[in-house]
């Protein structure tokens, strides 16, 4: 059907190609090579071993110890307490870092703001676990040091969407209430406040979901809630009250996802 | 006709003066019934104070552990990158190399996945078993996966490997599939209309529709890995985590304060250039 007049069609031109291609071509190179040293001290023995390692942890993993769970409620009591009261403590001190950082209510842009992105940046890339390392390290091990911790990594996320969401405020509210005479805190109060506030109850049950599922496992450095049982378990080969506990934690996350899906639909 | 419209507002607005209230109360947001606010409060004041009063602090420990608490935001201060420095390195290698080779395994198996998981471009059947591999892989922590994936393959990088895999799965696949779910029918039905099979529809209708947006996923999803690199870590399964665990152990809080400043370095180094490829690609 092509003759030389009509050129076939192609979806990309040859100079868009080349360079896919060489795209490709570095990322497989990138790939091999990390391969290569990421398995340099893996012992293949172990791996091909796995499935029969599987059936049997699975083996004893099953069925699970269901008795087990009549000493999980407390546990479980304290990894929601630990999830709340983080979350709170996070958002505490959130709302001011968030209003410090968004470049349109923040004192100074050269020199609180930086600071500010600085603690959000700081305090998101460290994990609750690693926080909660930190803290049993510190301040002993139990329900202070999973508080604190889940507080701390909250900080960073709450804060960021939430300066987000503060930037992208209505500019007009706020100039309609500026020109009523209204001071600084009374603009906050009445033009941003409103706006932000629906995010802000959003930002905060979305991180209650996640710090609820986080506070499962900070048990497993010693930072209190149902993790301490799971290591404990663990650390004796219990696999099925292991399993219970997988249950219980797996129940749990369902749960609060469903609440938390649930409190966002009604707000937004 | 402005003028005499306005007077006559003016006019009623001074006649009812009256009845506006001189004071402003701003109405509540959400819950409009007084009583349930009351109740909710009232209920949420009970639950705290009963949380408060199950925790069991032992302030003579806090008390000590102030005292280490201050050489921590010492360490941090003053990092020491040398004395460990033979630890971090592996330790860092094995992270990164561990980041990206399951950044692209995960990426590659999540296409399929997602493409079966999208409502739209998938048989029932498929769709059901994808999502449920969605489900599965996302209600489950990295850290569990982990644990599991340890006690199977033993310790070491390559656990770690196999677990950020299957999160990344669950991660991208169910965003990928919400984003082909949501594409512009009317390009796939010009290229159904020219008789294309259905891996053409796929190539040339859902592709590029959804190419940008996961590029951008993957690269976020490069930078979570590499975060929860740090941690898994801590149950064996290879990486900076297990270096970052030692040192704490050891109380060296210098070190730890080192791993920490070079994974907020790398966690930010990933998320400015990520931001820079995403405008590249859009």
């Amino acid at each position: 059907m092509n003759n030389e007049a009509t050129p076939l069609w192609q979806h990309r031109s040859n100079r868009m190609r080349l360079l896919l291609w060489v795209g490709w071509l570095i990322l497989v190179a990138l790939f091999l090579f990390c391969w290569q040293v990421m398995t340099r001290d893996t012992i293949w023995a172990f791996v091909s071993d796995a499935p029969r390692q599987a059936a049997d942890l699975g083996g004893r993993m099953f069925p699970p110890r269901w008795s087990y769970i009549e000493k999980l409620w407390i546990p479980l009591w304290d990894t929601l307490n630990i999830a709340t009261l983080g979350t709170l403590l996070g958002i505490l001190f959130a709302i001011p870092v968030a209003f410090l950082a968004a470049s349109n209510t923040t004192p100074s842009r050269l020199f609180v703001r930086p600071v500010a992105l600085f603690i959000i940046v700081a305090s998101r890339s460290i994990n609750s676990l690693i926080w909660a390392l930190l803290l049993v390290s510190i301040i002993g091990p139990g329900l202070l040091a999973g508080i604190v911790a889940i507080g701390l990594r909250s900080i960073g996320f709450v804060a960021k969407l939430l300066y987000e969401a503060i930037e992208e405020t209505d500019v007009m509210q706020i100039e309609a209430v500026t020109a009523t005479g209204a001071s600084r805190a009374q603009i906050l109060n009445y033009a941003i406040v409103p706006q932000i506030l629906p995010a802000f109850y959003g930002i905060s049950v979305f991180r209650w979901d996640i710090n609820i599922r986080e506070s499962t496992i900070l048990g497993l450095v010693g930072a209190g809630g149902i993790g301490v049982q799971l290591q404990a378990s663990l650390n004796t080969l219990a696999w099925p009250q292991v399993t219970m506990i997988f249950v219980v934690i797996l129940g749990t996350v369902v749960v609060s996802e469903w609440v938390s899906a649930r409190v966002r639909h009604a707000i937004i | 006709m402005v003028n005499s419209a306005d007077d006559s507002g003016l006019l009623a607005g001074s006649k009812s003066g009256a009845a506006y209230p001189a004071t402003f109360k701003r109405p509540p947001m959400f819950i409009q019934r007084a009583w349930l606010r009351w109740v909710l409060w009232t209920l949420a004041l009970v639950w705290f104070v009963l949380a408060i009063s199950t925790i069991e602090v032992n302030w003579t420990r806090v008390a000590e552990g102030l005292d280490r608490g201050w050489r921590f935001v010492k360490g941090f201060l003053t990092p020491d990158f040398i004395s460990r420095w033979k630890d971090i390195y592996a330790g860092l290698v094995e992270s990164l190399t561990m980041t990206f080779t399951s950044t692209v395994t995960g990426v590659l198996l999540s296409v399929p996945v997602g493409i079966g998981a999208a409502r739209n471009v998938a048989p029932r059947f498929i769709y059901y078993v994808c999502r449920s591999i969605v489900a599965v892989s996302r209600s489950l922590q990295e850290i569990i996966i982990a644990i599991l994936f340890v006690a199977m393959f033993g310790f070491g990088p390559f656990a770690g490997y196999l677990t950020l895999s299957f999160a990344t799965i669950g991660f991208l696949a169910k965003l990928l599939a919400e984003d082909i779910e949501d594409i512009d029918e009317s390009q796939t039905e010009a290229i159904r209309a020219t008789g294309a099979s259905w891996l053409q529809l796929i190539n040339y209708a859902v592709q590029p529709q959804v190419m940008p947006r996961l590029i951008g996923l993957s690269l976020y999803r490069l930078d979570i890995n590499f975060r929860e690199s740090a941690v898994i870590g801590i149950v064996g399964a290879g990486g900076i985590g297990a270096t970052l665990n030692t040192a704490i152990d050891r109380y060296e809080f210098d070190s730890a304060g080192a791993i920490l400043l070079i994974i907020i370095l790398i966690v930010m180094l990933a998320e400015y250039s990520s931001g820079f490829v995403r405008k590249w690609v859009q």
